[in-house]
């Protein structure tokens, strides 16, 4: 068995995820502070250290030397504005007063705007923003979102929480009762091991709904007033081996690892336009979720809530299509089963043997399924392609 | 128009443990006192312990515990808050609320009071989805439900074991975090029921809990803690997580979230470490081995699983320290000691489906 530690550095342990928020370090003996700063876990909090002014007091204590043995950790604390895209679907052509109606938060960022290839008219862009707008296109986000407010009344900044739930570990591996823990306030309980308190990385963060909340058509068919006004003050990781439905209303996520695998494959022969009459982030979150199972990464699911508007009627689009709520009850347990090759070590190798395993498994049964699978394979193929230029 | 009667009231029991007082069950009065109490005195049995007027109760002290007992007593902790588990043993009712005497009743974003007893009856009457995670939470709350994509094969959802419940004010830390971080408090009432994932392990705390006793109650061994012990404060861990890996096993769901009472009281941090200092280590090897843990198809019965956990815990954990010997062994006296108070018949469950 292991030596124990001393008192001490069980304590430093514990101090060094919480030391960001300290500001002034003056209090702390100095034998200690050089526990903190010479050490290899100080790199984590080094840019933070020097954001704050504490920096000052720790050197007037004395001649402390850092040394910085890995500089190019520091950027990952950091996201820098360029380094988000916001991407919208835009399926009506006026798009004023959902853009204007974003703008505190859009306008720093760049944004993607995919047009959907069925709609005819030009699209009404207000001016002032930085974007890309792609006419072909593949994804489909449901247009009709504001931001929402929180328990405080205040607007709540989406895109702010989404970046600080894909900065901040995610911990999967054991449930922490009081949710996120690196959430202000908050930390980690009594009996959660410390080997799992560093938590991994984040890989898809889930955001909810408040007022038309995303579900399918024969519930809102059977409840049409039904409203989601409980706005729940949580963050939390989706524990490692438990699925989820994941909808594509409110989602973000980290490019450079999961990109892959959010994929578009599962289309239903007669697919609308409306949430109602899709199941495709379905199944791409399941494929996602089993991806970040297998790399060692985290989903987190809770805030940021938007304030979804109403479209459509659940009743129709219950006559039209109900042919995939069918389908996906025959892939649940393919997904809570389907285990990958240690050799799969990206997203891509991921996606790759999952579509494998579909045509294997899921494929000879329907021809849907084969049809998906084919167009996870064209996906990464394309993918590679994209990235590779 | 007559008020409906509290639900549940001939059915549940209160379990306190406690060693000063019981102060605390003044201000919960309203809700508590149509129900009936399970004191489990700790400590020195010549005192007296007074039961504020008005409560139907139980009381039993080390004395009591040695009588019914007889030398089975040997499996309940002393000087430790782990002996309440003798009142989940004796009582002759389905649920089980047990609660600690530093934790009042908290109140709610809006102000109103919460009657924890009661969310923790809606908790267990209803539901559990361990299956298949539903980001709406709780679906069978009130202006909740399942989401678009949440297969309808699992909307049934499953009976619900464990309630447990949180806490505002002075939070759950292990000593460590109580040193570097002693003036957090929580604040955030987060207002969300959630079922804890299938094969996903969580830090179980006694504080704030109720359970169905017909369902898990055998697995709600709080452990050997305390005097004579090497450890303290990991009681209820170890209850969780053996309750766990059966529920999963049985197919019972376990919940997590509201109710919130207010917990008044810090418990001195480096008393604390020493109990906790031999947990934090042991914890390491205990989490792989319950994430590992697998029950055979015969374990059909809450005690049969619990019996076969203990051989586990002897072959795999008695290799860490000589402790777990004993607690495997304190483990079979409980389950014997169980089954004599309580016959088997009326109380095991058989499982309903293979998983």
């Amino acid at each position: 068995m292991r030596n124990p530690p001393t008192l001490l550095s069980l304590a430093i342990d514990s101090a060094v995820i919480n030391f960001c928020r300290i500001s002034d370090l003056s209090f702390v003996p100095e034998h200690i502070l050089l526990e903190l700063f010479v050490g290899k876990v100080f790199l984590r909090f080094f840019i933070k250290v020097v954001q704050s002014d504490c920096i000052r007091d720790v050197t007037a204590t004395g001649t402390i030397e850092v040394e910085i043995v890995n500089p190019e950790r520091m950027s990952q604390v950091i996201i820098k504005d360029d380094e988000v895209d916001i991407v919208i679907g835009a399926l009506q052509s006026d798009l004023t007063s959902f853009m204007e109606a974003w703008r505190p938060m859009f306008s720093r960022f760049h944004l993607i705007i995919v047009k959907d290839p069925d709609l005819k008219e030009e699209l009404k862009i207000p001016g002032g923003f930085n974007l890309n707008l792609y006419t072909k296109s593949d994804m489909d986000k449901v247009v009709g979102l504001s931001s929402t407010k929180d328990s405080k009344g205040e607007l709540t900044d989406a895109v702010a929480q989404h970046i600080t739930n894909l900065t901040t570990p995610a911990t999967p591996f054991f449930f922490n009762t009081l949710y996120d823990p690196f959430s202000e306030g908050t930390d980690f309980v009594r009996g959660y091991p410390f080997s799992l308190r560093s938590g991994v990385e984040c890989g898809l963060s889930c955001g909810l709904w408040l007022n038309l909340a995303d579900y399918d058509a024969p519930t809102q068919a059977l409840k049409p007033s039904a409203r989601n006004s409980r706005y729940v003050d949580a963050v939390l990781t989706v524990p490692a081996r438990a699925m989820l439905p994941l909808s594509g209303i409110n989602i973000a996520f980290n490019n450079e690892l999961i990109g892959p695998a959010l994929l578009p494959a599962f289309r239903l022969a007669k697919e609308g336009k409306f949430r109602w009459e899709t199941v495709e982030d379905i199944w791409t979150g399941m494929c996602a979720k089993v991806v970040c199972d297998h790399l060692r990464l985290g989903v987190k699911s809770g805030l940021p809530y938007v304030w979804r508007q109403e479209r459509g009627s659940a009743v129709e689009s219950l006559k039209k299509e109900w042919e995939g709520v069918q389908l996906m009850e025959e892939v649940v347990p393919f997904f809570q089963s389907v285990r990958l090759s240690e050799a799969a070590v990206t997203a891509e190798d991921c996606v790759a043997e999952i579509a494998a395993s579909v045509t294997e498994q899921l494929g000879r049964a329907n021809p849907m399924f084969a049809r998906a699978a084919e167009i996870m394979v064209e996906w990464i193929k394309l993918w590679k392609q994209v990235r590779s230029q | 128009m007559a008020a409906a009667p509290p639900p549940l009231k001939d059915e549940l029991d209160i379990v306190i443990p406690t060693i000063r007082n019981l102060d605390f069950l003044e201000m919960w009065r309203p809700f508590f006192q149509p129900y009936h109490l399970i004191i489990v005195q700790d400590g020195d049995p010549t005192k007296t312990i007074k039961v504020p007027d008005g409560f139907d109760y139980e009381l039993y002290n080390r004395n009591d515990i040695n009588k019914i007992l007889g030398p089975k007593a040997s499996c309940i902790s002393f000087k430790d808050s782990a002996c309440r588990c003798f009142g989940y043993m004796v009582s002759k009712k389905k649920y089980i609320f047990t609660i600690d005497d530093d934790c009042f009743v908290a109140k709610d974003p809006s102000g109103k009071q919460i009657n924890a007893l009661e969310q923790h009856i809606k908790n267990l009457l209803s539901p559990s989805t361990p299956l298949f995670f539903n980001t709406l939470y709780d679906p069978f709350r009130d202006g909740s439900d399942f989401v678009r994509g949440y297969p309808f094969s699992l909307r049934e959802g499953v009976p619900t074991a464990v309630s447990h419940g949180l806490w505002l004010n002075i939070p759950d830390y292990d000593a460590p975090t109580q040193l570097v971080k002693p003036r957090e408090r929580n604040t955030k009432y987060v207002d969300a029921v959630i079922s804890i994932p299938k094969g996903t392990l969580f830090p179980m705390c006694g504080m704030n809990l109720a359970f169905d006793r017909d369902l898990i109650g055998p697995a709600m061994y709080f452990g050997l803690m305390g005097d004579g012990q090497p450890i303290g404060r990991y009681d209820d861990m170890w209850a969780g997580w053996c309750t766990k890996v059966i529920c999963d096993h049985l197919g019972l769901g376990v919940k997590t979230g509201l109710p919130y009472i207010w917990h008044s009281k810090a418990s001195n941090p480096f008393v604390n470490l020493r109990k906790e200092y031999k947990g934090i280590f042991w914890q390491e090897e205990i989490i792989p081995f319950f994430q590992a843990v697998t029950l055979s198809k015969d374990a059909t019965t809450v005690q049969k699983c619990y019996l076969e956990l203990s051989k586990q815990v002897e072959d795999k954990l008695g290799k860490v320290d000589p402790y777990f010997v004993k607690l495997a062994d304190a483990m079979e006296t409980w389950i014997q000691a169980w089954d004599a108070l309580n016959p088997p018949n009326s109380n095991s469950i058989s499982k309903s489906k293979s998983k």
